[in-house]
């Protein structure tokens, strides 16, 4: 593959050896996929050594290719045209590597080379071992295709084939039929909003002519591409983002989605795939900045989902579930800092959101390992049995939650920050909007996460067995992550960290120290913080203890808690109930009926179609079409059939009578 | 003498040649007439070899490979035909269909 680097280079700075050659990232793990999906089956449980090694390299090259970047190597841009039309369409396959795809680079490495070591453990003796190998690849290929894309083609591309190793993962369990329904059900929920994402290409391409990111940037920003049209173009590229992302109202398809073995939950459903709406809207962010209300609409939308999501958090057993509402509320975050204009904080939580999330997806899964459910109603007390799992977790809970001096904090009060910063000095509505869903969400996220942690490490153990810490394939990779969590948030430090010089806008000046946003915001949403885990503290485990002594003293009450699901809920939700759970309640239900019945009835609708298509095109104009043309052939075969004789005087009464015909055809004119 | 008498002979040997392979029943009359077609050729390159002197011997030459190639052949065709019989008691050219549908 022949590359033109670019001329864009900045003058007086040359791209680092490694980042030019930053292509053959995602070709790695493309390669390793077809290693491993033709030859795996012969390796004999030995697979996972290719994809491992395949990532391994990739993250090698990330982290050289990042270093060169930050030491003042210039981006690199730079393409091969796969085909041209004439010279108004022209396709190509190129990278554009600079520090947003770095950052990204090194996350997707980083998770995908713990997962796929993590996997050795937790998918150990699967049936499917080989195959999960090479979709997990397969996966990590085509993130790294996406991200590293120069044009919206080919990130389309790359987008659509994490979608489908997204559904192949989902689906891996694919013998019980809710989770084949829900692989299904999460590949035509993100269709719906790809569909969106196709045609904001095409507007934007019949608005500049091109594919190019960078140029359509170019154009809004020196005003060529602007108006309606561009508000329209951002929009549907915001409806794709919308469906990868899972915001409302195409978030249905995530909690589903956890039907997934838990490392593919981690990898792809926390860290990785459905961070890249939030990438798409961070890549086109000059377009959006300039294209009307667009990141209104972001913003409103993102605001929406985080306090929906968190509420839904709230009310789950199971304990996959809880993280996954976790994660749509937490995309939401970025989302809605990307809303507000705050690109380096919305970039940044992604960063972080990555580690602590597929930490705790991470950590899920060695529970689950171990007691073999879901439903926390199942675990409980697990702390005695589990101890790194438990530590583990209790750093990514913190880290989510947001307490100093974890990488939460650091992220999550960037946004706050920036929020108030765009409510206070240019009153946006959209922007007191985001700010007071942030604060909401933050309460309700340590609340969740409280609840979380007391229902599967304290208490008594509630489910069969005795437990077992997992083996060291699975561990190791969380402590890696813990000290991730504990410490990649040092890299936003306000004012002196370096990530704000490396992810930002042209022309965002960086902020100073500041009294009101330095030291009183980020006191105020650690103090919310530490306030929802003692409510959390309080409500869950706390009375739950008097909960045991008023219980023998009265037994109809300890007969009505007997009653399992909402055992927590229904007693020391006393409080919480009337305001929280009818809340919570009403949008689960509108997500279950309202939401899913419009997804499924368009299935049903798509069903019913392809069967009639079926029935009166195949069956009747296709088939009737093939079977015609082979009955003709018969009976014209049939007619033919009688010259044959066999008797060999008539064939060469023939051969003379066509002689003779040819002789008077040609020979005497 | 003029050339059109030996082309008027060869086409006539070679007309009888022809209803011979069309009508005749019997196979060894059949082999017999293709000889005559075989004949009726080897007539034409004669003449004409004898008429255009410039050509060379090649029309004569040509004649003696026809000759040898009519050998080999109703070899052939002879060793054929008595296998049939041999097979089916007859060398009825009508009863050899076995290639009909």
């Amino acid at each position: 593959m022949i590359f033109a680097l670019a001329e864009e280079a900045t003058p007086g700075t040359v791209a680092g050896f490694a980042t030019e050659y930053m292509w053959a990232v995602p070709l790695l793990p493309f390669l390793a996929a077809v290693i491993i999906g033709f030859f795996g089956r012969k390796m004999g449980g030995k697979e996972h050594y290719v994809g491992i090694f395949a990532v391994g390299a990739g993250l090698v090259m990330s982290l050289i290719a990042f270093a060169q970047l930050a030491g003042g190597n210039a981006a690199v841009e730079a393409s091969y045209t796969w085909f041209r039309l004439d010279d108004s369409l022209e396709l190509e396959f190129g990278m554009n590597y600079d520090f947003l795809t770095g950052v990204m680079f090194v996350v997707v490495t980083t998770i995908s080379l713990l997962v796929h070591i993590y996997s050795t453990g937790y998918m150990h003796g699967d049936k499917r071992y080989t195959w999960f190998y090479a979709a997990l690849s397969l996966f990590t290929g085509s993130m790294l295709f996406l991200v590293i894309a120069n044009n919206l083609m080919q990130m389309f591309v790359g987008w659509e084939l994490v979608g489908v190793c997204s559904y192949f993962l989902i689906g891996h369990y694919w013998e019980e039929s809710p989770n084949s329904s829900a692989a299904i059900k999460a590949f035509i929920t993100t269709r719906i909003g790809d569909v969106g994402f196709l045609f904001g290409i095409f507007v934007l391409f019949v608005a500049t002519g091109t594919f190019d990111i960078i140029e359509i940037n170019h154009l809004a920003e020196e005003g060529e591409l602007g108006g309606s049209i561009a508000t329209i173009g951002a929009l549907l590229l915001f409806c794709g983002a919308v469906g990868k992302s899972a915001q409302v109202p195409l978030h249905v398809w995530l909690p589903d989605a956890m039907a997934g073995p838990t490392p593919v939950s981690a990898l792809i459903h926390a860290a990785t795939m459905v961070v890249a709406g939030v990438y798409l809207v961070a890549r086109m962010f000059i377009l959006f900045e300039h294209a009307g209300a667009a990141l209104n609409v972001v913003a409103i939308v993102a605001s929406i989902t985080m306090l929906i999501a968190a509420a839904l958090a709230l009310v789950q057993d199971d304990i996959k579930r809880v993280l996954a509402y976790s994660t749509v509320s937490q995309l939401a975050y970025m989302m809605a800092a990307l809303g507000v204009g705050a690109y380096t904080a919305g970039v940044f939580h992604l960063f972080t959101h990555a580690f602590f999330k597929a930490l705790l997806f991470l950590g899920a899964g060695s529970l689950i390992h171990a007691v073999h459910s879901n439903n926390m109603s199942d675990m409980g007390g697990l702390r005695k049995y589990m101890p790194h799992t438990f530590k583990t977790f209790i750093i990514g809970s913190l880290a989510l939650a947001g307490i100093f001096p974890l990488a939460g904090f650091f992220s999550k009060d960037e946004i706050v920050g920036e929020a108030f910063r765009a409510a206070s000095e240019e009153t946006q509505i959209t922007a007191i909007i985001v700010f007071a869903s942030a604060i909401i969400t933050a309460f309700l996220t340590a609340l969740y996460m409280t609840r979380a942690c007391i229902k599967t490490f304290f208490g008594e153990y509630r489910g069969h067995g005795t437990p077992h810490e997992s083996p060291p394939s699975m561990v190791v990779p969380l402590w890696i992550l813990a000290g991730a969590s504990l410490s990649v948030g040092l890299l936003g430090l306000p004012v002196v960290g370096p990530f704000a010089d490396w992810i930002n806008v042209p022309g965002e000046t960086r902020h100073g120290f500041d009294t009101l946003y330095n030291i009183v915001l980020p006191l105020a949403s650690v103090g919310i913080a530490v306030a929802a885990i003692w409510l959390g503290w309080v409500l869950f485990y706390k009375e739950r203890r008097q909960v045991d002594i008023l219980s023998t003293r009265f037994a109809w009450v300890y007969r009505l808690l007997e009653n399992k699901y909402y055992l927590d809920d229904i007693y020391m939700g006393g409080i919480v109930r009337p305001v929280q759970y009818p809340l919570a309640a009403f949008a689960y239900w509108t997500n279950q009926h309202i939401l899913d019945g419009i997804v499924n009835g368009t299935a049903h609708a798509t069903v019913g179609a392809g069967q009639g298509v079926y029935g009166v095109i195949d069956q009747q104009v296709v088939d009737a079409g093939v079977n015609g043309a082979a009955g003709l052939t018969g009976f014209s075969g049939g007619l033919l059939r009688y010259i044959q004789t066999g008797n060999v005087q008539r064939y060469a009464a023939f051969l003379f009578i066509a002689i003779a015909a040819f002789v008077a055809l040609f020979g005497l004119t | 003498m003029p050339v059109s008498y030996f082309l008027v002979l060869s086409a006539l040997l070679f007309s009888v040649g022809v209803y011979g392979v069309l009508a005749r029943q019997n196979a060894v009359l059949v082999l017999l007439s293709v000889e005559l077609m075989l004949n009726a050729t080897n007539i034409n390159l004669v003449a004409f070899s004898a008429f255009f002197q410039e050509a060379g011997v090649a029309g004569q030459v040509f004649a003696l490979f026809v000759i040898a190639v009519a050998a080999a052949e109703v070899g052939i065709g002879l060793a054929i035909v008595i296998l049939i019989f041999r097979n089916r008691q007859s060398v009825d050219v009508d009863e050899m269909s076995l290639m009909k549908w």
